[in-house]
């Protein structure tokens, strides 16, 4: 969707509509108007890369599809530089993850390196899925993008810092997972007494900082 | 309290879910019935979303150390309180000690309890019920639980029975088209909505999964990521259909062909491995 247009709005089910933004960077920012305006009704509004779903129980489908086009539409057009009042989250890593040598390896950096450019840019939470405050973290050095592990870990600990293929994350809770794991954080992600649970939301920024072990 | 003597087959708290977490990738589960658990519900006086006990498969045995109100709605199952036959869709009186015996069901898959004032087990993130997918919520019931039970509010009991609602041996769905219809061949929607699909035993609280005919892409590769919702039915490359229930994983990146009206999923959730369905294209839900 290029700024100005109308976008396309599908039916998603008797209570949802899915917002065609065509890109994550307007579905970030369709994200963020929808939840200050939170239009009647809204129980949901999930962004993701290309889209953003709005699940809205028992209310006017159609007022609603008309409310969201004019929202996708002031998204499209030509952002602030830089949206204010978004600060970064700074996540300290100790870089020790069991896949670190393998990942240098695999990218023809010295570990050093892989360190340098993975702490070295910043990085934006996408979207979430996987796993309760699991975010898959976009615009990771291009150099870093590594294949999945041919067979997933059954156990990755809480904490675990990933990557793979354009992605970097952190391990919210123990799952099973088959990212490299280059690090670990002290930093609690997600605390389901916390309000909000995860400090990661589609759209924060992130940066790693390498920690002493 | 209740003492949870045998839970049966597989049995959890259920509730209405965590709604408005799914950007953080919380599924919102809750019943997967729903309509069974508010009608329990509200049959015992409580607010609809209090939470109850899903049993699959019914099959548990209960005892309540003190004395309290109930009523069993969703899959019909033979019941026995103290010893005596005890009616399904009615308030029923328990008295302290008693125990009550939950029969396998005669049709359908899920069976709810509701006691007045509630099942009170720790909340998290603003619900009781326990998500199998991230294992959210309180885990599912083993032998030696004790549950508490919750204040009754001043709601009265205002009914004596409902009419429990019918189990069709072959359903016919609704489903909303879309939104990703334009993914699927000609061949593959006649087929969606023309030949019988099975339930297999694959199924559970994420997702019915499907045996029937495979249904093909009119186009190559993938997308991205996209918002779910309950009852859409997604189609992996493999072609067979999974009907999304309330612990799916909030976002996906398979197509979604349709998604089932409300009262259709109400249908599918009671549907058992073997049983089968038919789906048909807009309309009001199950015939």
């Amino acid at each position: 969707m290029t700024g100005g247009q109308a976008p396309a709005i599908r039916r998603a089910g008797e209570h949802g509509l899915l917002v065609e933004t065509g890109e994550l960077a307007i579905s970030h920012r369709l994200d963020a108007l929808l939840r200050a305006e939170r239009p009647p009704g809204v129980v949901e509004i999930v962004p993701g890369p290309a889209t953003v779903l709005v699940v809205a129980p028992g209310v006017d489908l159609a007022r609603l599809r008309a409310r969201l086009s004019d929202l996708a539409r002031t998204a499209g057009e030509a952002p602030p530089a830089r949206p204010s009042g978004t600060d970064t989250v700074v996540i300290p890593v100790v870089y020790d993850g069991a896949d670190l040598p393998g990942v240098a390896e695999l990218t023809g950096l010295s570990v050093r390196d892989v360190i340098a450019r993975h702490t070295g840019t910043e990085l934006v939470a996408g979207w979430l899925g996987f796993a309760p405050g699991f975010a898959y973290l976009t615009g990771l050095d291009p150099e870093l993008h590594v294949p999945r592990l041919a067979t997933p870990r059954t156990s990755v600990p809480a904490g675990a810092v990933a990557i793979a293929g354009p992605y970097s994350a952190v391990y919210p809770s123990a799952s099973p997972g088959g990212w490299r794991l280059i690090g670990h954080t002290t930093l609690r992600t997600w605390d389901v007494r916390a309000d909000p649970p995860s400090i990661l939301r589609p759209g924060t920024r992130v940066r790693f900082q390498a920690a002493g072990p | 309290m209740i003492d949870v003597l045998a839970p049966g087959p597989y049995a959890t708290i259920q509730d209405l879910g965590r709604p408005g977490y799914a950007h953080l990738g919380v599924p919102r589960s809750g019943a997967a019935d729903e309509r069974a658990l508010t009608l329990a519900n509200r049959l015992v006086g409580n607010p609809e979303g209090h939470a109850g006990i899903e049993l699959t498969f019914g099959g548990a045995r209960l005892r309540f150390a003190d004395p309290a109100w109930i009523a069993v709605t969703g899959a019909p199952c033979p019941l026995y309180l103290a010893g005596r036959v005890a009616e399904m869709y009615a308030p029923v009186w328990v008295p302290a000690g008693a125990e009550l015996v939950v029969g396998a069901p005669a049709a359908g898959l899920r069976t709810y309890l509701a006691v007045r004032g509630g099942v009170e087990v720790e909340a998290v993130l603003g619900s009781r019920s326990h998500d199998s997918l991230s294992g959210l919520g309180p885990p599912p019931l083993r032998p030696g639980d004790r549950l508490p039970v919750g204040v009754a509010g001043d709601r009265p009991i205002t009914v004596d029975a409902v009419p429990g609602p019918a189990f069709p041996a072959a359903p016919v769905l609704g489903v909303l088209p879309g939104p990703r219809e334009d993914w699927f061949t000609e061949e593959a929607l006649r087929a969606f909505y023309g030949t019988p699909y099975e339930i297999t035993p694959e199924s559970n609280r994420v997702g019915v999964r499907l045996r029937g005919a495979a249904l093909h892409r009119a186009r190559e590769g993938e997308i991205p990521s996209e918002g779910m919702v309950t009852g859409a039915v997604q189609v992996p490359p493999d072609g067979r259909p999974i009907v999304f229930l309330p612990d799916h994983p909030p976002t996906g990146g398979y197509p979604v062909i349709g998604v089932l009206t409300s009262r259709a999923l109400a249908v599918i959730a009671q549907l058992r491995p073997g049983d089968q369905v038919r789906f048909r294209p807009g309309g009001p839900g199950a015939r």
